[in-house]
């Protein structure tokens, strides 16, 4: 056994507003750059959906993930290391930006410099690429918005998948829900495995995947190799950028900007403790609907004298060990069973988990009268399939997700018998198999959401970097470093400039100013 | 022996430039290396535009990479040493042969970049002055050497193959006289090594330079993750 910490994130999909706060933060931080204009590292889908870039859940057409082969080992779907290298010069599962969207701005100039004319002036797009005039874009991060589009189109959603979906065509069973998606922080990362430069890595201590921009040639099979989609080849830079999952801030305990901004308080941050040893093991669980499973099981229980016991011996501060037992991603997760993965089938072990929302009761529409046994409703009843759920979050498995949607019910069910009626109907409790106690618990952090109930972070010890716990030396020579930067940022007091090596400027061309050719 | 005295001018491209270009070349590439790694990269363009890029970028590469290391053998391979397998006379068929399905390979690759870069839209806004530049240089230098074969059919005992390969063995163990071996070759071979040399001067300051990281290393990586712990490298 060999214990290794992460920081994962649970987000509370039955509270998600799809205000896109999350994603434009991101994009203020991060991706406001040439280059990357076009990269959103955290966005928001409308499901169903076929989402951004253009399909990415269908790995038949993206390659990406791992695959199982007939003797129980795993490879890259891309292929094995001599398949991706055959596949360098041009690598034919690579998206065309335009599968995202081709970058613009607005020229803004244009309002306030127009002459006198008789319709109020507008500000055209022109691309961020050539400076030419866009009439109209043609896809985006949420351009599905609140089922934008039609239903033919939308229903090219991976997640119908063994589903009569004509149906839900119909205006009187249509449902959406809203989907934020960002790096998953895989416990078995594709990207990393398809790097062949081996830029790509998982940090040990707290489990965040991290492309070293010095390392990175602009091979771009990481982008193939993501499932998710989470990896952007910036195109002025040719290097690939990914969602860094905010590490100075996590670093500092504080938590991702995505996170700290979300105005439903649907994102939770906190650690938890898996064995590196059971990888493998867990993402070649044979049958697709065992690799939630699988993931669970590899997950430790951060009570278990034990587990703390080797996690000291593997290097795991005790902080850490604190965090991990008020971790609400383990609780989440492991003690209610209300957390899933995302798309576990492409085999990466995501470490970026959703509790499946809620649904208005279709039946109690149509006929008057609620299904179900009188107190909790059937969830089959519930406006979004539970299939189509599980087609997302547990490889097509529709127990797990029962069970998560039965528990939240029951939790509202108790918890407006108790405030409004003042009767604390234990029973509901019982037939979930949940307790008052952890139903307080759950109350506490899912519905009531404090600040310090959802995020728990650990600040990152300084003695990670050093071979003792008291390695002041390592403290010492990082003194005044150089911070986030590009390249030689830091030489250059913090600015990229043109150089005889031509390394990228990183300007904005997002502010108005139209791009002209051959700058 | 040289065959003739070269003139200042003959040794200074043909004895002195070669010297000049791969010194840049090396310090230039260790320079970029160490100081700027952040610029060091393919530059791929293919998220951009992808039409073309399966048969014209597969086909410029394969075919390149082959001439380059024909190119290395051919001329570097001492003549007592070639000579217990293939003749002279032989030989340069091959390497007609050789270099012409090879270049052939190359000219349609390189071509259809060419033409991609220079009338995609995209693709000319986003390149920089260096990207076009070494494009033509190299679509240049590929119509030179192919050229080279109509001349080399004119004398089909080895002669200029020779006397090209004499040059090449005395730059690379800095023998004097290099340049004498060159001074009586068509101008067309002449004009294949001056561009050839360019181009190696120019390899630190392009893109060229991800050739030098060409990720063979990936097949010996053991497994497929790697885990880093924070502070590693400092």
């Amino acid at each position: 056994m060999k214990i290794r910490a992460q920081i994962g994130m649970v987000l509370n999909l039955d509270k998600c507003i799809g205000c896109h706060t999350c994603s434009v933060t991101c994009k203020n931080v991060w991706t406001s750059r040439a280059g990357v204009e076009y990269a959103w590292f955290n966005n928001v889908e409308t499901k169903p959906g076929v989402g951004y870039p253009r399909d990415w859940e269908n790995q038949n057409k993206w390659n990406g993930g791992w695959m199982r082969l007939g003797n129980g080992k795993l490879r890259p779907k891309i292929g094995g290391k001599f398949r991706v290298l055959a596949k360098l010069f041009a690598n034919p599962d690579l998206p065309e930006i335009d599968d995202y969207y081709e970058p613009f701005t607005f020229e803004y100039d244009r309002l306030q410099k127009a002459p006198e004319v008789k319709t109020p002036p507008t500000a055209r797009m022109h691309s961020a690429l050539t400076g030419e005039i866009m009439e109209k874009a043609e896809w985006g991060p949420n351009w599905e918005e609140i089922l934008g589009g039609e239903f033919s189109k939308r229903s090219q959603d991976y997640n119908f998948r063994q589903m009569e979906k004509e149906i839900y065509g119909q205006f009187e069973n249509t449902f959406m829900m809203y989907l934020p998606r960002l790096c998953e922080h895989c416990l078995n990362p594709a990207c990393v495995a398809a790097c062949p430069s081996g830029a790509i890595y998982k940090r040990e201590e707290d489990g965040i995947v991290l492309i070293d921009q010095e390392k990175c040639r602009g091979w771009r099979m990481c982008v193939s190799a993501c499932p998710y989609k989470k990896i952007y080849f910036n195109w002025e830079s040719g290097k690939s950028e990914k969602c860094t999952f905010c590490y100075p801030r996590i670093e500092a305990g504080d938590p991702t900007v995505c996170s700290e901004t979300c105005v439903g308080r649907i994102r939770y941050l906190g650690v938890v403790l898996y064995d590196a040893d059971r990888i493998e093991e867990a993402a070649s669980a044979e049958d697709v609907e065992d690799l939630y499973q699988a993931q669970c099981d590899i997950f430790l229980d951060p009570n278990d004298p034990e587990v703390i016991a080797q996690a000291r011996k593997d290097g795991v501060p005790d902080s850490w060990l604190q965090a991990a037992k008020d971790s609400p991603v383990y609780k989440m997760a492991m003690e209610w069973k209300i957390a899933f993965p995302l798309h576990p089938e492409y085999r990466t072990l995501p470490m970026v988990w959703y509790v499946p929302p809620l649904s208005p009761i279709q039946s109690a529409f149509e006929d008057g009268r609620m299904a179900g046994d009188g107190v909790i409703p059937d969830v089959r009843d519930l406006r979004i399939p539970v299939k189509y759920l599980a087609n997302m979050l547990t490889g097509g498995k529709e127990e797990p997700v029962v069970q998560a949607l039965e528990r939240m019910i029951a939790m509202r069910e108790f918890m407006r018998g108790k405030t409004v009626e003042g009767v604390s109907n234990t029973d509901i409790l019982t037939r979930v198999g949940l307790d008052e106690n952890t139903l307080d618990d759950m109350y506490r952090v899912m519905a009531l959401a404090n600040y310090e109930d959802r995020f728990v972070i650990p600040t990152n010890h300084r003695e990670y970097a050093g071979k003792t716990v008291f390695d002041n030396e390592i403290a010492f020579e990082n003194r005044s470093a150089c911070g986030f930067s590009f390249g030689n940022g830091c030489g250059d007091d913090g600015q990229t400039r043109i150089n005889l090596f031509g390394t990228p400027t990183h300007k904005n061309t997002m502010s108005g100013k139209i791009r002209k050719p051959g700058q | 022996m040289p065959e003739t005295t070269p003139s200042f001018f003959y040794n200074m491209v043909f004895g002195i430039y070669p010297y000049i270009a791969v010194s840049v070349l090396v310090l230039g590439s260790i320079l970029r290396y160490d100081r700027d790694q952040y610029s060091w990269k393919t530059s791929s363009s293919q998220l951009l535009r992808g039409k073309g890029m399966r048969v014209g970028s597969n086909l410029f590469h394969i075919g390149i990479i082959l001439l380059f290391f024909t190119h290395l053998v051919g001329l570097l391979t001492p003549e007592g040493v070639y000579h217990l397998v293939i003749t002279t006379p032989h030989k340069q068929i091959l390497a007609m042969i050789g270099g012409g399905i090879l270049g052939g390979i190359t000219f349609i690759g390189l071509t259809m970049l060419l033409v991609r870069r220079m009338t995609d839209k995209r693709i000319r806004a986003t390149s920089k002055f260096s990207d076009i530049l070494l494009l033509w240089l190299l679509y240049i230098q590929l119509i030179l050497g192919l050229t080279t074969i109509f001349f080399s059919a004119q004398h089909l005992d080895g002669s200029s193959m020779v006397a090209l390969a004499n040059w090449a063995q005395h730059i690379v163990t800095f023998q004097s006289g290099a340049a004498g071996y060159i001074v009586n070759e068509s101008w067309v071979f002449k004009a294949h090594i001056f561009l050839g040399l360019t181009i190696f001067l120019i390899f630190p300051f392009t893109r060229l330079v991800h050739m030098l990281s060409a990720p063979v290393k990936y097949l010996w990586r053991p497994g497929y993750q790697i885990v880093r712990r924070r502070g590693k490298g400092y």
